[in-house]
């Protein structure tokens, strides 16, 4: 195409006057195919993505965040169910990309935690009925710290934080060495025990990258997760962070957590 | 002229520079060769990571559908959700992951839970639960009968709002049953506005704040409610009983006796 165009315009150059006519018919017969061609893959490109008409996903125009209310939370484990079947994690007692923690403070100030079967099956009642303080239950999950210690020790380049601020394990290239593992100040990764990677909570980015929610956020009956974009004033984790006085979880480690805990307990970590 | 310089300067060159050189060569297409079958193809074009496991990553298949995508079948029902107070509750919480179903709506029937079993898992009593929650005791709230013959799960409006405040604030009832304050309805020191049966947390009820409150009955001389009249009711006097708090810093109003 350009090839035409640089002939019309030595044509032009030749003879400039009666051929003003004949530089534009070239111009159009030029452009013609660009437009028939642009027309045809754009249909292509839409059905690529979710909803159609929508514009291919470019992860450079979103940053992710969670945010969670405790006050909120009813611990019915929802999420942690739902994460399982929607990821397909390993369904035993220890391997979990999401839980909810039941807190028991006591007016010794004793602090018992559990989380039986992250909270899936229900909490038993609490062992201790007597001079309880406060209690209260804390979903967790991956932080997707911006300065995550997880990326930060891995030996082979397997985990890493993508354009849009979610931290990911590329189960191809993750060799099981656990250095991430034990990296993560917040428990939030383990060692799948068929595959030998490790894995962790993705925010479901199969599901964000085509505009659902995360599977958590989709069933959390009381609304307790609120799923967003940090710093776009539109996003309802803004939102959420605009009406309510979040905390991170452990912020003395620098690790910039993007989750986002409203109503947390000083006890809590 | 290009053709012979390569000779030439090979000549000048000295046989054991020659011989390292050649070395050199073969250990760096080596190391070339081996970098290029070792490290993935997209590794470092966005970080120190492959950047095809994004894209790995992303086409996973999902097993949620969201509950946008129930709403255009099953109208009538989520209208009726809509509103009531299971609004804020997707389909798939109770009816589990449904991607499949609406792929194939007759090969893939959704389950639905209609065992008692599954709804105490939000709403069985946990004193953990944020208050205000409605909760009822499994064991006690009519036994054995499966909720849905009661609840419609799509508007669990109960068959009439709770007469009693113990449906919610069942520990709180509980534990006023065993105490002098039996007979007293929780009216006798709370204003319950009607709203708070249906929005629990927007409309809250009073709390009684003043010493002259509890004095209404416990101060020498005051005239307690009909219900309580026959009952010997302990009586301090406001004024050299502890000035300058409030009751409730000493007693439970609901256990006064407790400490």
């Amino acid at each position: 195409m350009s090839g035409d165009a640089s002939n019309t315009e030595v044509g032009v150059g030749a003879d400039p006057v009666p051929d003003r006519r004949a530089f534009l018919q070239a111009c159009a017969a030029a452009a013609a195919p660009a437009v028939l061609f642009g027309l045809s893959v754009a249909p292509d490109a839409a059905a690529q993505g979710a909803q159609p008409g929508a514009t291919p996903y470019d992860p450079r125009e979103h940053y992710y965040g969670m945010g969670i209310d405790i006050n909120k939370c009813i611990g019915c484990g929802r999420c942690a169910e739902a994460c399982k079947a929607e990821n397909n994690v390993p369904r035993d007692a220890h391997h979990f990309r999401t839980w909810v923690e039941r807190y028991v403070i006591h007016d010794d100030d004793e602090v018992v935690v559990d989380s039986p079967n992250g909270g899936i099956d229900g909490f038993p009642e609490s062992p201790s009925t007597t001079g309880v303080l406060r209690t209260f239950f804390v979903p967790k999950l991956c932080n997707h710290c911006a300065n995550p210690p997880c990326v930060q020790v891995c030996p082979v380049g397997a985990t890493f934080s993508t354009q849009d601020g979610v931290v990911l394990v590329d189960e191809e290239y993750c060799i099981g060495c656990r250095y991430c593992i034990q990296a993560c100040p917040y428990g939030a990764r383990f060692l799948h025990p068929e595959k030998r990677v490790a894995q962790k909570c993705t925010f479901c980015y199969h599901r964000i990258t085509q505009g659902l929610q995360p599977a958590c956020v989709e069933v959390c009956p009381t609304g307790a997760r609120v799923f967003g974009e940090v710093h776009r004033r539109s996003s309802p984790l803004e939102r959420f962070r605009r009406f309510n006085e979040v905390q991170v979880l452990k912020p003395h480690l620098n690790t910039d957590p993007k989750v986002f805990y409203a109503n947390m307990d000083g006890q809590v970590r | 002229m290009g053709g012979p310089i390569i000779p030439r300067l090979l000549r000048a060159v000295p046989q054991q520079l020659r011989r390292l050189t050649i070395i050199f060569v073969v250990l760096l297409a080596g190391l070339v060769g081996a970098r290029r079958a070792l490290v993935p193809a997209t590794f470092g074009e966005l970080g120190h990571y492959r950047a095809a496991a994004v894209g790995v990553i992303a086409s996973q298949p999902t097993q949620y559908a969201g509950h946008a995508a129930c709403e255009p079948c099953h109208a009538p029902i989520a209208d009726k959700k809509s509103q009531s107070y299971h609004r804020g509750v997707a389909c798939e919480v109770c009816h589990g992951p449904q991607a499949l179903h609406v792929l194939d709506p007759m090969a893939h029937k959704p389950p639905a839970p209609r065992t008692r079993a599954y709804c105490p898992l939000c709403h069985g009593y946990n004193p953990s639960r944020p208050t205000g929650f409605p909760q009822i005791d499994p064991v006690v709230h009519n036994p054995v009968r499966p909720c849905i013959t009661c609840h419609d799960p799509h508007d669990p409006t109960p068959p009439h709002p709770p007469e009693s405040c113990a449906a919610c604030h069942g520990e709180i009832a509980r534990t006023k049953a065993v105490s002098p304050h039996a007979q007293l309805p929780c009216t006798q020191c709370h204003q319950v506005d009607p709203r708070h049966v249906v929005t629990p947390r927007q409309v809250r009820p009073t709390k009684p704040a003043s010493r002259e409150f509890c004095g209404q009955c416990h101060a020498p001389g005051a005239t307690p409610p009909a219900s309580v009249a026959q009952m010997e009711i302990p009586r301090v006097d406001l004024a050299a009983h502890y000035p300058g708090n409030v009751c409730w810093q000493c007693h439970y109003p609901h256990h006064p006796e407790a400490h």
